[in-house]
C-alpha cells in the first residue's frame, strides 16, 4: 500500500527548478570577502539589505518594543497568551497606513479587511485554497517568481496558466496574450478561476502601467473572474513612474459597490521593503468578506508570532519613522540599482529599464551560443561555474524567450556588487576576444556589432522607448 | 466563485466549543469589572508559571533585544528564512523534548521540522501523510480542533476509535479493530491512527497496554501512527509519561519499517505557555517525511525573533530544570484544587495525570441520558451558571454527561469562584421542588454522601 501522500512522492514542489539549484552551488561555495574572495556572490536572492542601520537605530531607541513592554509596563503575559487569529489589533492599523503610506495615501485600507499570515508564501497559497481546488486554473503573467510553482499549485491542487510576455514590448501584458493564456487552458479543461499578477513585477523590476492594470480590470469584469496583485515589492518603487495599486484604479474607475470589487485581492508582506523576511509577516487583503473569514480560519496554519507583531506594531506607528524610511531605502535602492547597471553597461550587458524591486532584468541573449534554453543553461552554469555569479535564468521563471536572467543588487555591499560586476565585464571580454576558428566566428562578430550599438544606444540614450524600457 | 473549502463549513467551528466561547467573549468576567460574568473554563493555557518566564527574561535581556554577547544579531536574524530552522533552537528542542522523556529516547534536530503551532505540524502531517478521501482513526474523545486541522484543507476523514467510560476511556484492540472496519464499511482508506498523548480532554497519559495495542494494530495494518505529545510537558503525577518512541524501542523495533512510521508533534504552547509565539514542531524517522514536511513548513515559519529567544531560554537548562519542576507542582496542585471543589459538590472527574483540564463527570445531572440533555445543562452551566466548559459532545464523546474543565488559565481566586458557584448550582439542583426531581434529587443525595464519607474512588 502507498505509504505517503501523492503530494510528497511527486515533485510538484518545483524544488527542483535550477532557480534552486544555483542556491545549492551557492551554499557550497559562498562568496566571503575575507574567507573565500574566489567564492560564488549570491546575485539569486531577492534581499534588501541596504538600510538595516535605519532598523536598527530605531530597536536601539526604542527597547520596548523588542522587551515586551508598554510604556515601561510588561505586557508579556498578555502576548505570550494572544493565539486570536484576528491578528493584534494594532498591528493591522499600522500595517494598512503603512500600505497606505506606500500607495501615496491615494487609497486608505479597512483594518478588518486584512488577514496576517506568516509571509507571503503563506498568504499567497490560502488565497489560492479560497479561490481555487483541482481543475481550477489561475493565469500568471511571464516571466513570474519561480516560488509560485509551489506556493500555488502544490497543496491546493491548482494550475498555472502563463500569460505568455515578450521583450517586443518590455513584457507586459497584452489583450491578446490574456486571451491566448484563457483559451489554453480552456484547452487543458481547466476552469480559470482568475489571474494573478505580481505588481512590481518579478523579476522585471516594473510597476504595472494604467493601461495594463485597465486591461486586468476589463479581463476580469468580462470573464467573472478573480484577480490577486501581489504588492509584495510596493515598498521598493524608487524612480518614475511611480506605483499605482489597483484599489487606485478601481476607485477611479468606481468600482467601489460592483462586483469586480469583491474579486479584487491585495497580497503583501514586509520581507521586501523592510527587510524582514525572517519575521514572517504576510497579510492578504480582499473587500470579500467570505474570503476574508475563511481567510481569517485558515491562518491559523500560519499565525504570524505575537512577539514579532507586537515589535512590528510599534515600528509601523512610529510615522516619523516609516515616512523617512521610506524615502531613505527608495533612495538607496535607486542609487544601487543604477551601478548595477552602469557596471552591466561597462561589460556591454543591457537590462530592461526598471524603476523598481531589489534586482534588474538583464538581457543576456548576444550572449547565448544559440537562440534556445539549451544555450541559456549553458551560459548560465558558465555565469555560476566559472564567473561565479549565482544569478537566476530567465527559464527558471517560465520567460518565453532565452536569454534574460534576473540579477539581483541589494543584498550584498556596494563592494561586492562592485566585484561582481569586474567579474562579468572580464567573462564578457573573453568571450568576445575569444579566437574561436570555428564558423562561429562571423556569428560572434555580428554580435559583437550589435553588442557595441547597444551600449551606444544605453549610454546616450535613457528614455528608450522602443522595445525595452 | 469561491472554492468549496471556503464556502463550505469544513472548518468545523460552528460546533458548541467556539459558540461557548462567543458567549464568554459576550460577557467575560472580572473579578473587579464583571464579577457576575461568565469565567472562562473552556481555554486550556497555562497560566500559572509566567512569573517564572517573566524573571528570566528580566535577566537576559539579549535574547530578548536580538544581541549575542552584547553585539547585535538583528540583521542576521531578520534575514534568516531557512526552513530548515535555526540550528541553535533545534538543538534545544530535542534536548528538552529529551528531558522531557526522562531521557528514555534521544532525538536528532536533523528530523525536527519547525513549524507555526502544533495545528500547523498536525496539518503538514496530513497533507504528508494521506491523501484527498482517505482517513485517520482517532480515539475518542478528541479536541474538535482536530476536525478543522486534519479534514479541512487535507481533505482527510476522521474515523472515530470509541472509547467508553467502563474503563477510563481507554483504547481497547476490539475499539481499534471496530474503527478500521466501520472505515472499510464506508470504502475509507486508513492511513494512520493519531492519538494525543496525554490525552486531550481526558487529562491521563496512555498506559504501555495502550501503546502496545497501537503499536501491533499499526504494523499489522501497516499504517501510521501519528502522536501529538503538545501536553506532553505537563505530567504532574504518576504514572510517569511514556512516549511511543519509547514504547517501540522497548519492544525492539527500531529496525522495522514500523520505525519510519512514528511521527511525533509537539510544541511550546502548553507547558512553557506560550501559544501567541507559535512554535511547534514534527519528529519523524521518515526521511520522505522531513523532505516534504520541511518543505511544507514554508507555508508557516516560526518568526526568527522568536525562535532567537527560545533558543537562548531552553540553552539555560538551570532554568529549563527549575522550570519543568515548579511548573508541574503548580499543575497538580492547581488540579487537585478543582478536583476536591468538584467532590464538595458531588461532581467527579476521571483521574488524570497531567494536562489543564479535568474531564468530568456529570451525567447524574442530565435529565436523561441523551446528548439533548447535555446541551440543556451546557446552557444552563454557560447562562446560568456563568461557567465557559466544554460540552463532551464537541469532543465527540460517545456518552452524554462529560465535561472538559480547565484549571490553569485563570488565578487561584476565579477558581474558587467557579466552584462555589457550582456548588452552589448543583444543591439548587438538588433542592428542586418537582417530584421528579426530588426523585433525582435523592439519587444525587446518595452520591453526595458516598462521595463525601469515603475515600477517592478508582476514577474520581
Amino acid at each position: 500500500m502507498k505509504l505517503l501522500s501523492r503530494k510528497v512522492t511527486c515533485n510538484s514542489h518545483g524544488q527542483d527548478s535550477s532557480y534552486f539549484l544555483g542556491w545549492q552551488e551557492y551554499e557550497k561555495n559562498p562568496y566571503d570577502e575575507k574567507k573565500n574572495p574566489k567564492g560564488i556572490i549570491q546575485m539569486g536572492l531577492a534581499e534588501n539589505q541596504l538600510s538595516f542601520d535605519l532598523l536598527e537605530s530605531w530597536l536601539a531607541k526604542n527597547p520596548d518594543a523588542a522587551g515586551f513592554k508598554r510604556d515601561g509596563q510588561s505586557i508579556f503575559r498578555e502576548l505570550a497568551l494572544f493565539q486570536d487569529y484576528h491578528g493584534l489589533p494594532a498591528f493591522k492599523k499600522a500595517l494598512v497606513e503603512f500600505m497606505s503610506e506606500i500607495r501615496g495615501n491615494k487609497v486608505t485600507f479597512d483594518s478588518n479587511k486584512v488577514v496576517l499570515t506568516a509571509g507571503a508564501t503563506s498568504a499567497n497559497e490560502t488565497l489560492m485554497f479560497c479561490l481555487a481546488e483541482l481543475g481550477d486554473a489561475f493565469l500568471i503573467p511571464t516571466p513570474y517568481y519561480p516560488g509560485f510553482d509551489r506556493d500555488l499549485k502544490w497543496r491546493t491542487g491548482a494550475e498555472i496558466v502563463p500569460i505568455q510576455c515578450t521583450s517586443s514590448n518590455g513584457f507586459q501584458i497584452t489583450e491578446t496574450a490574456l486571451e491566448e493564456a484563457y483559451q489554453q487552458a480552456k484547452k487543458q479543461n481547466l476552469k480559470v478561476k482568475g489571474v494573478l499578477v505580481t505588481n512590481p513585477s518579478n523579476p522585471l523590476g516594473t510597476t504595472m502601467s494604467r493601461n495594463e492594470l485597465y486591461l486586468l480590470v476589463d479581463f476580469i469584469t468580462a470573464k467573472n473572474i478573480h484577480l490577486i496583485s501581489d504588492e509584495i515589492y510596493s515598498g521598493t518603487v524608487f524612480n518614475s513612474p511611480g506605483f499605482i495599486s489597483i484599489m487606485e484604479i478601481l476607485k477611479d474607475r468606481n468600482c467601489e459597490n460592483t462586483e469586480v470589487w469583491n474579486r479584487v485581492h491585495i497580497v503583501y508582506s514586509l520581507s521586501k521593503d523592510l527587510g524582514l523576511p525572517g519575521f514572517r509577516v504576510g497579510a492578504l487583503y480582499s473587500n470579500d468578506d467570505m474570503v476574508v473569514a475563511a481567510a481569517t480560519k485558515m491562518s491559523s496554519f500560519g499565525l504570524v508570532s505575537s512577539q514579532t507583531q507586537y515589535l512590528l506594531s510599534a515600528l509601523l506607528s512610529d510615522k516619523k519613522f516609516t515616512r523617512n524610511y521610506i524615502s531613505e531605502n527608495q533612495k538607496r535602492l535607486k542609487q544601487r540599482q543604477k551601478k548595477l547597471i552602469s557596471g552591466l553597461e561597462k561589460a556591454g550587458i543591457s537590462c530592461l529599464k526598471s524603476n523598481s524591486g531589489l534586482f534588474c532584468w538583464v538581457d543576456m541573449r548576444h550572449l547565448l551560443s544559440s537562440n534556445t534554453f539549451e544555450a541559456e543553461i549553458e551560459l548560465w552554469k558558465k555565469i555560476v561555474y566559472d564567473v561565479k555569479l549565482n544569478i537566476s535564468p530567465g527559464s527558471s521563471c517560465h520567460c518565453t524567450e532565452p536569454g534574460w536572467f534576473r540579477v539581483c543588487f541589494a543584498n550584498m555591499s556596494e563592494e561586492t556588487l562592485k566585484l561582481s560586476m569586474q567579474r562579468l565585464k572580464a567573462f564578457v571580454d573573453s568571450t568576445t576576444n575569444g579566437h574561436n576558428q570555428s564558423s562561429h566566428q562571423s556569428v560572434k562578430n555580428s554580435r559583437r556589432t550589435s553588442l557595441t550599438k547597444w551600449v551606444f544606444r544605453l549610454s546616450f540614450d535613457d528614455r528608450e522607448p522602443c522595445g525595452e524600457r | 466563485m469561491l472554492s468549496r473549502k471556503a464556502s463550505c463549513d469544513a472548518h468545523g467551528q460552528d460546533s458548541s466549543y467556539f459558540l461557548g466561547w462567543q458567549a464568554y467573549e459576550n460577557n467575560p468576567y472580572h473579578q473587579v469589572d464583571n464579577p457576575s460574568g461568565i469565567i472562562q473554563m473552556g481555554l486550556a493555557e497555562n497560566q500559572l508559571s509566567f512569573d517564572l518566564l517573566e524573571s528570566w527574561l528580566a535577566s537576559n535581556p539579549d535574547a530578548v533585544g536580538m544581541k549575542r554577547n552584547g553585539e547585535s544579531v538583528f540583521k542576521e536574524l531578520a534575514l534568516f528564512q531557512d526552513y530548515h530552522g535555526l540550528p541553535a533552537f533545534k538543538n534545544e528542542l530535542v534536548k528538552l523534548m529529551s528531558k522531557i522523556r526522562g531521557d528514555k529516547a534521544k532525538f536528532d534536530p536533523k528530523k525536527l521540522v519547525l513549524t507555526a503551532g502544533a495545528t500547523s505540524a498536525n496539518e503538514t502531517l496530513m497533507f504528508c501523510l494521506a491523501d484527498p478521501g482517505e482517513a485517520f482513526l482517532l480515539p475518542t474523545p478528541y479536541y474538535p480542533g482536530f476536525d478543522r486541522d486534519l479534514k479541512w484543507r487535507p481533505d482527510v476523514e476522521i474515523v472515530p476509535i470509541h472509547c467508553s467510560s467502563s474503563n477510563g476511556f481507554r483504547i481497547t484492540m476490539p475499539a481499534l479493530e471496530e474503527a478500521y472496519e466501520r472505515a472499510q464499511r464506508l470504502n475509507l482508506k486508513v492511513k494512520g491512527v493519531l492519538v494525543t498523548n496525554p490525552s486531550n480532554p481526558l487529562g491521563t497519559t496512555l498506559t504501555r497496554d495502550e501503546l502496545n495495542h497501537l503499536i501491533t494494530f499499526a504494523i499489522a495494518k501497516r499504517i501510521h501512527i501519528m502522536s501529538d505529545e503538545i501536553y506532553s510537558g505537563t505530567v504532574f503525577d504518576s504514572p510517569r509519561f511514556i512516549s511511543i518512541t519509547e514504547a517501540v524501542m522497548d519492544r525492539n523495533l527500531e529496525d522495522t519499517d514500523l520505525w519510519s512510521r512514528i511521527h511525533i508533534v509537539y510544541s511550546l504552547s502548553k507547558d512553557l505557555g506560550l501559544p501567541g509565539f507559535r512554535v511547534g514542531m514534527i519528529y519523524s524517522n521518515n526521511e520522505t517525511v522531513v523532505a516534504a514536511a520541511t518543505k511544507m513548513s514554508s507555508f508557516g515559519l516560526i518568526s526568527s525573533q522568536t525562535q532567537f529567544l527560545l533558543a537562548n531560554m531552553l540553552a539555560d537548562k538551570k532554568f529549563t530544570c527549575k522550570y519543568m519542576k515548579e511548573n508541574g507542582k503548580r499543575l497538580k496542585k492547581r488540579m487537585e484544587m478543582l478536583v476536591s471543589g468538584l467532590k464538595m459538590a458531588g461532581v467527579r472527574c476521571l483521574k488524570s495525570n497531567a494536562g489543564l483540564f479535568c474531564w468530568v463527570d456529570m451525567r447524574h445531572l442530565l435529565v436523561s441520558n441523551t446528548f439533548e440533555a447535555e446541551k440543556e445543562l451546557w446552557k444552563k452551566i454557560i447562562f446560568e451558571v456563568g461557567l465557559n466548559i466544554s460540552p463532551g459532545s464537541s469532543c465527540h464523546c460517545t456518552e452524554p454527561g462529560w465535561f472538559r474543565v480547565c484549571f490553569a488559565n485563570m488565578s487561584e481566586d476565579t477558581l474558587q469562584v467557579s466552584l462555589r458557584r457550582i456548588k452552589a448550582f448543583v444543591e439548587s439542583n438538588i433542592s428542586g421542588c418537582s417530584q421528579q426531581q426530588q426523585r433525582r434529587g435523592s439519587i444525587i443525595g446518595k452520591w453526595v454522601s458516598k462521595l463525601s464519607s469515603s475515600d477517592p474512588e478508582p476514577d474520581r
